[in-house]
């Protein structure tokens, strides 16, 4: 166990590189209760936040997810989250786990003005656990009569899973196909034992903290706190994609319509070591433009390369541009290539 | 668990020695506490070691560890096939050795642990 955002996580159950390739090849459950849970309700809560995340949260249906960024006024991250359309005026939002409750505040602070909006920390009301990997949907399809097939990627349904209310949504943070389902917390331990005994036949196996992260590196997914921070703009990371331009206003627009305007002078990239050497978080980048950093790094147990991601001068961006990091005094060549290094295979439509 | 014919470092090394070569490898416990070895770094052949001091590297998926050499001398042979296949170290960490040693002071050894000793050491 470890210390982790005042949570006790295990780093593995069984090993780093069982559980990556369980969840690869069969499933992996992982209890990711430490997330943080705020409601959002009122009829102004769309306006809310419109205000303070960047993706266009108009476009969502009811039971349907997104991806998102709380963003400061310099267009540098507050956090990352998924939002959730949970009925007409009534979102859910789910953000990481480190101090919970200042984010809470900032929202409740930055949505003061908006009008009819409530804000609620839900964190303790909540706990999640997640079931990823190709064999997730099979598993889960056992314990409830929600026809999982019906829920797209990023939706979501209510119903009970294991006999326990749930939200299930098709959601994850590992690359593969699976759900990340809400229960009670009360309720938490029973559903972890039943999916765990529902899987055994199917290979399903814990996964801790370690695999976590090694999964989400592989599908080029980021990491708050160490990919994307307070020094780093919503562009810098490279996820133009969640910023919603034709929206109106919110919190960091004009900063990053002016980044944006100028050029970017550098970017996340994702990169494969060419020789011998793994680079880890905060190695030095040098490459023809100047200096970058590396801001993730590891051994991949299903790729078997040494991966990261680096911000590189917007020069050395280019896939298949060669720089060096300097891995413990020693430089050693690295290539950029694209950040998702793993794409699952193509399944049947379900 | 820890054979009796090897000495062991506190920096969970172990060393079996033949005349003047020593054979080096990790303790089980230090490959129990490493996790998933995916890289090892060694010397290259012919450079000399120093007891105690840091000759290469073992990583694991979640951390990197510095690997010290037991006895002072000169590296003679590297085990290429550990270097190709890391996970060996997690496998059979008393079997897979590193690196082979020629000790240039065999009195080094009287300063390292028994198998009692470092079994006592890590328990």
């Amino acid at each position: 166990m470890v210390p982790f955002a005042g949570w006790d996580m295990p780093v593995e159950y069984s090993g780093i590189v069982n559980e990556h390739m369980a969840v690869r090849t069969k499933a992996g459950l992982f209890d990711v209760s430490h997330m943080g849970e705020i409601e959002l309700a009122g009829k102004d809560a769309l306006a809310a936040l419109q205000k303070i995340a960047t993706n266009d949260v108009a476009k969502l249906a009811v039971g349907q997810a997104q991806y998102s960024a709380l963003t400061t006024p310099e267009g540098t991250f507050v956090d990352d989250l998924i939002v959730y359309r949970q009925a007409g005026d009534h979102y859910l939002v789910v953000v990481n786990a480190g101090d919970i409750e200042a984010k809470y505040k900032w929202i409740v602070e930055h949505t003061r003005d908006a009008g009819d909006v409530a804000v609620v920390n839900s964190s303790s009301r909540y706990a999640l656990l997640a079931v990823q990997g190709p064999a997730a949907k099979g598993i889960v399809q056992t314990l409830t009569s929600v026809d999982l097939g019906a829920i797209r990627y990023y939706w979501f349904a209510h119903g009970e899973v294991a006999g326990v209310r749930s939200i299930i949504s098709r959601t994850g943070y590992t690359g593969e196909d699976g759900f990340e389902i809400f229960v009670p917390p009360q309720s938490a331990d029973k559903v972890w034992t039943t999916i765990l005994e529902a899987g055994a036949d199917a290979g399903i196996v814990p996964v801790g903290l370690g695999a976590r992260d090694t999964l989400r590196l592989e599908a080029g997914m980021h990491l708050s706190g160490q990919d994307i921070d307070a020094t780093t703009t919503v562009l810098e990371a490279d996820l133009e994609w969640i910023v919603g331009w034709k929206k109106g206003e919110f919190i960091g627009r004009s900063a990053l319509e002016g980044q944006k305007a100028a050029g970017l002078r550098r970017k996340l990239v994702g990169f494969e070591m060419t020789a011998p050497g793994i680079a880890r978080h905060g190695y030095a980048a040098y490459a023809p433009g100047g200096e970058g950093i590396v801001t993730s790094g590891t051994q991949t147990p299903f790729l078997k390369k040494a991966i990261g991601l680096a911000y590189l001068p917007i020069e050395a961006n280019a896939i298949g541009s060669e720089f060096e990091i300097d891995i413990r005094g020693r430089r050693t060549p690295a290539r950029v290539v694209p950040a998702k290094f793993y794409k699952r295979p193509r399944q049947e439509k379900s | 668990m820890y054979p009796p014919d090897y000495r062991y470092t506190k920096d969970h090394e172990w060393i079996s020695v033949s005349g003047s070569i020593g054979r080096v490898g990790v303790t089980d416990y230090a490959q129990q506490q490493l996790g998933d070895v995916v890289f090892v770094e060694l010397p290259e052949v012919g450079r000399a070691v120093t007891q105690g001091q840091s000759c290469g590297t073992i990583e694991s998926v979640k951390a990197v560890s510095e690997l010290y050499s037991p006895v002072s001398g000169t590296v003679v042979e590297t085990n290429t096939s550990v270097t190709a296949k890391p996970e060996s170290v997690n496998g059979d960490p008393h079997g897979a050795w590193l690196m082979r040693i020629e000790l240039s002071n065999p009195t080094e050894l009287d300063s390292l642990l028994s198998s009692e000793q470092y079994a006592a050491l890590v328990k």
